[in-house]
């Protein structure tokens, strides 16, 4: 479970993030949507301390990561992140990519990593390109390595920062069904997105933030149809 | 002119400063020497080269270091030996030691100790700017698998700053390689100082050095080529 108490994130004077709490459950999809400029990648990155927050507490799994005490980098192994621009690393091949946080973060030998890389592989279609630099690849191939590549490290929580605004149209899908199914395997996910239909489809919970705070927290069916904040009626009448 | 005549002429023609064809015969008995000079200098430019390196990627770490103390410390470091010529220093590191600690330092270990540190502080300076120049998506993704720093400087930043700045650092390791020659000054047989003692010999000067002068450009274009096969090597991936 991801607990987040009164989260307030400031860049000098601009404050992005306003007293936020919420929790997010184990096995629950949420989607965080909201108009640009509302703080969603920045409430995102502060989950796993890619950004540190100005005040407030974040747990996971009741570790309270915002304690400066606590190892980061060991509960961001249990933590995946898929971001908008891919950040494959582009010195290594796709199989490397997905082997690497494996064999030297958790020890892995270089021979089960592969396996587990080649099982990975195959689940998103992408097993012919083991051996080539994401150079090669096109920007929903990239992605759905990505995915997997955060996948390889067997995490409980995945999220997703945007990982659809910077794929040309035709290859949102492919990237979107990857996501769904790995929403049906019962992780913990967390998704900014623009994609209102995937939202409504996969979400347990939709977040809608405007201005640095959570100005609806309902389902999708509920949120879609009947959203109570004139911010948001007014947001999804642009959107939809 | 007679036959002897214009012997004797050219005998003289150096030191009456006449011009002369260039003969490189008359150093060919020499030619091995001079050659065993380039073996100095190489050995030296890559001891140097190797050193200075490791401590340029030491000092650039140093120079993104969050905490200021050490930041401080490359930064003046960097100026210092910036600014002050390198036969300064060189001069220091040989005749001044001696006095500070009662060591004979022998040339080549003066030259080589003085080459790598001046030549870090130069380096570190690209290879900072090497890896500011990496995306910082680089480094979230490398922290968001749970990769430690230093691991994921060795394996994720370094390698694709390297990449980037191997021209800088083949440019780097080339004045490093020229700059060598300064250790003639301090009575290191080197290839420059060898191309000294053969003129100084035989008393003729064109031959020499110009001799001296092919050798340096070779090992220069060697390392050139070299460099572009490396170059052509890591650009695999693009």
């Amino acid at each position: 479970m991801i607990r987040v108490e009164f989260l307030t994130k400031s860049f000098g004077k601009l404050d992005v993030l306003k007293d936020i709490s919420t929790e997010i459950k184990d096995g629950e999809v949420i989607a965080i949507i909201g108009p640009s400029g509302s703080g969603k990648s920045t409430f995102l990155r502060c989950l796993n301390l890619l950004e540190v927050p100005t005040r407030g507490r974040v747990y996971i799994d009741e570790i309270e990561v915002t304690d400066p005490k606590v190892d980061i980098q060991k509960v961001r192994q249990n933590v995946g992140m898929v971001f908008q621009h891919f950040n494959l690393f582009p010195h290594k091949t796709v199989l490397q990519n997905l082997t690497y946080a494996p064999v030297c973060v958790k020890g892995l030998s270089k021979q089960a990593a592969e396996e587990k890389a080649m099982e990975l592989l195959e689940r998103v279609d992408l097993e012919e390109k083991a051996d080539v630099f994401p150079s090669r690849l096109s920007g929903g191939q990239k992605q759905r390595v990505a995915i997997v590549r955060a996948l390889a490290m067997e995490p409980a929580y995945m999220l997703f920062d945007e990982p659809t605004s910077a794929l040309d149209p035709e290859m949102v899908k492919e990237v979107l069904d990857v996501m769904k199914n790995l929403a049906k395997t019962g992780i913990t996910m967390a998704i900014v997105t623009h994609e209102m239909g995937f939202a409504r489809d996969v979400a347990d919970r939709v977040l809608f933030l405007d201005s640095g705070t959570v100005a609806e927290d309902a389902p999708p069916d509920v949120f879609f149809s009947t959203p109570k904040s004139a911010r948001a009626q007014q947001f999804l009448e642009k959107v939809l | 002119m007679s036959p002897l005549l214009f012997e004797a002429a050219s005998r003289n023609s150096y030191i009456l400063g006449q011009t002369t064809f260039l003969d490189f015969g008359k150093i060919a008995p020499n030619i091995p020497y001079i050659l065993g000079g380039a073996l100095v200098t190489l050995q030296f430019t890559i001891l140097s080269a190797v050193f200075g390196f490791s401590l340029a990627i030491v000092l650039s770490i140093l120079k993104i270091s969050k905490f200021k103390p050490l930041r401080w410390f490359a930064d003046i470091y960097t100026s210092v030996f910036r600014g002050t010529p390198l036969i300064l220093q060189l001069a220091l590191v040989y005749f001044a030691t001696p006095q500070l600690i009662g060591y004979a330092i022998p040339p080549l270990q003066a030259g080589v100790i003085t080459f790598a540190l001046n030549s870090a502080a130069y380096s570190s300076e690209t290879i900072r700017g090497g890896i500011l120049a990496v995306d910082k998506g680089q480094r979230e993704a490398a922290q968001t698998l749970g990769v430690k720093y230093p691991m994921m400087m060795k394996d994720i930043i370094l390698p694709q700053a390297f990449k980037n700045i191997l021209p800088a650092l083949v440019n780097d390791s080339i004045a490093l390689l020229k700059d060598s020659a300064l250790v003639s000054t301090v009575g290191a047989l080197d290839l420059m100082r060898r191309g000294q003692v053969v003129a100084a010999e035989k008393f003729i000067y064109f031959e020499p050095l110009i001799f001296v002068g092919i050798v340096y450009y070779v090992l220069v274009m060697g390392l050139t080529f070299f460099a572009q096969n490396l170059e052509t090597r890591m650009r695999r991936s693009d």
